[in-house]
């Protein structure tokens, strides 16, 4: 069997595991590391192989940290006849808010109220039409950050006076959501392909409560209000390994984000020997292989 | 396994096995710190995080 290409420029916990549980299976994988990755187009390697002989790889994991890289490396994997997990198109959704927002209304998915507005002066508008309080967050970026949560104009009016002061013309887009009073808590499900991995609670004080800012993880039932929703979440952004954020609002789940570039340090933490994240990686890795 | 720190000297354990591109921390000096090298094992500075990093 050709290896399946594991892309990462840091190997993690989450990469171990994941290194661990394709031995464990026997299958031949190669570590990419993206910051040494190049390919000649027109030519063939790497991960096409020479001229009529195939792919090199059998499938391409992509567990890259840095969006653009991984974003071009599923690209140019894929053009050379590589399967890859998550695909191009996917990740290229996934890491835009707006276009995971777009993806979510078309398939009808519940999400929390949600406007864009493409300069800072009318992002003040629409969070005044959406109503106090709002939090403003970057189209693009991860982990929680530059995410502001504002309970009046004049806040509102101060972090687009920021935003507009900044030189890309991508922060300039003001992404808005109502703040969603939830129980000092979200839910992560992980979806691998068709199927539910497993769920956990993430508490966190704050009301951002993300793994990487110290939530902490529980393991949450996977009752049908949850898996429903994040199902057609992740069917709507393409499929694959994901990570679907979701909140407990008033009339049922919501699904606040999926991430293309699952982290699963605490999900695992929570759920012990009773759920393998990396294994059920490598299973679809290999349903796609 | 334990390696130095570069920035500070001071003992960093590594979970085995150690592998290419690992990232670790130091106790001492909190420094964030990769992998290298593998024979020997060699731990440098980690890049710092860039705009598009994350989940």
């Amino acid at each position: 069997m050709r290896p399946v290409a594991v892309l990462a420029s840091r190997v993690r916990y989450e990469e171990k595991r994941i290194f661990a549980a394709l031995e464990r299976r026997g299958v031949p994988y190669a570590h990419v590391d993206t910051r040494r990755f190049s390919s000649e187009l027109g030519g063939g390697a790497p991960g096409g192989g020479a001229a009529g002989a195939g792919p090199r790889y059998a499938a391409a994991l992509n567990r890259e940290i840095s969006h653009s890289r991984a974003l071009y490396a599923s690209m140019i994997l894929e053009a050379r006849g590589v399967p890859t997990v998550n695909r191009s198109d996917v990740i290229a959704v996934c890491g835009d808010k707006l276009r995971t927002s777009l993806e979510l209304e078309r398939a009808g998915v519940p999400s929390p109220r949600t406007a864009v507005a493409l300069t800072p002066d009318e992002g003040a508008e629409a969070a005044e039409r959406l109503g106090f309080p709002v939090v403003i967050k970057p189209l693009t970026g991860s982990w929680g950050r530059l995410a502001a949560a504002v309970r009046d104009r004049e806040a509102a009016q101060a972090v687009l006076e920021h935003r507009a002061a900044l030189p890309s013309p991508l922060q300039h887009i003001v992404y808005l959501q109502e703040l969603v009073d939830k129980p000092g808590r979200d839910i992560r499900v992980i979806v691998a392909g068709e199927t539910v991995v497993g769920a956990t609670y993430r508490y966190a004080d704050g009301w951002r409560t993300n793994a990487a800012r110290g939530a902490r993880s529980e393991p949450c039932p996977l009752t049908s209000a949850l898996v429903e929703p994040a199902m057609r979440a992740a069917r709507a952004v393409g499929g694959g390994i994901l990570g679907v954020d979701l909140i407990e609002g008033p009339g049922g789940p919501l699904v606040l984000e999926v991430n293309h570039n699952v982290e699963f340090r605490g999900f695992q933490d929570a759920h012990g020997e009773a759920v393998d994240v990396a294994d059920a990686i490598v299973a679809h890795v290999l349903e796609a292989a | 396994m334990t390696q130095t720190c570069p920035e500070c000297e001071g003992p960093v354990q590594l979970a085995e096995p150690v592998r290419l591109s690992e990232v670790a921390q130091c106790a001492d000096c909190s420094s964030e710190l990769e992998v290298v090298g593998l024979d020997p094992v060699t731990l440098a500075l980690a890049p710092e995080i860039e705009e598009d990093w994350g989940e």
